[in-house]
């Protein structure tokens, strides 16, 4: 477990995983629903969807957040390294060749938040993102892409190596 | 206030590379300090990237996504001495907006 996944251990933290992640999606909500004040661009009915996507503590739990479904895809084109040493910085690179590709979605199974990120990618914009994110250990990462209401996916596993934990 | 963004945009063959840096220590809430208390989340939450105004990515991360992070895309078309213009938020409300001209 990588120091920076480390899980409180404050009194509360005994409530359980249930009431952690329930109280990091209403954190998160307060911070989805600041945003769509700042940024209108968010709805309020996007932003309770994100909130429960993004405090979810289980990729399943994402995914049903999200109301999507696993639907690999050759279209989908995940590119992550097999072997990394430092789990804090692994790139991550995400190319779809599905027509009206919308948004982009990038999960760490091993997290104890899987969904690590989301990119709208409006017309005009490839709908190509490449990035650093941070994996908890040796997992699954997905790449989700949804075009017109439709999902469409891609999987790539990769190994974190001994003492590749950095702290930061 | 964070430091300001490295951001580079440059047209090449008819497609604009964007290379965005936001520098943001991407806390995750989920670490202790040196004397073993809790070090408390603070990460972007919102990123927005225009074009002379127009949306040409909008991002949302999570603590997950790495110390000052990195995005790199890219637009087609876009012209020489166009503003790119890159909006961050972060779960402290605090904000940076940078820009850049394509080149």
């Amino acid at each position: 477990m990588c120091a920076w996944f480390e899980p409180p251990r404050d009194g509360r933290a005994d409530a359980g995983p249930p009431a952690r992640t329930r109280r990091e999606a209403l954190r998160f909500m307060g911070a989805a629903l600041l945003a769509s004040g700042m940024f209108p661009w968010m709805g309020a009915r996007a932003a309770e969807n994100d909130a429960r996507a993004f405090g979810a503590g289980s990729f399943e739990d994402a995914l049903n957040a999200l109301g999507a479904a696993l639907d690999p895809s050759p279209k989908v084109r995940l590119t992550v390294p097999d072997f990394v040493e430092n789990g804090a910085a692994v790139p991550v690179e995400v190319t779809s060749e599905v027509a009206g590709s919308q948004t982009i979605f990038v999960f760490s199974e091993a997290n104890p938040f899987p969904l690590v990120a989301r990119f709208f990618v409006p017309e005009g914009t490839d709908p190509y993102v490449s990035t650093r994110i941070k994996v908890a250990g040796s997992c699954n990462i997905y790449a989700l892409v949804q075009a017109d209401g439709r999902f469409f996916s891609a999987v790539k596993s990769t190994t974190v190596t001994v003492g590749g934990c950095g702290n930061g | 206030m964070a430091e300001p963004m490295r951001i580079r945009a440059q047209l090449k063959d008819g497609v604009t590379e964007v290379h965005v840096l936001m520098p943001h220590p991407m806390e995750t809430g989920f670490r202790k300090d040196d004397a073993g208390r809790p070090i408390s989340a603070h990460y972007i939450t919102d990123v927005q990237i225009s074009l002379e105004g127009r949306t040409v990515l909008s991002a949302t991360l999570s603590r997950a996504v790495s110390q000052d992070p990195l995005l790199y895309f890219r637009i087609k078309g876009g012209s020489v001495n166009q503003t790119l213009r890159v909006d961050w938020i972060d779960t402290r409300g605090e904000r940076r907006t940078d820009d850049t001209k394509i080149f």
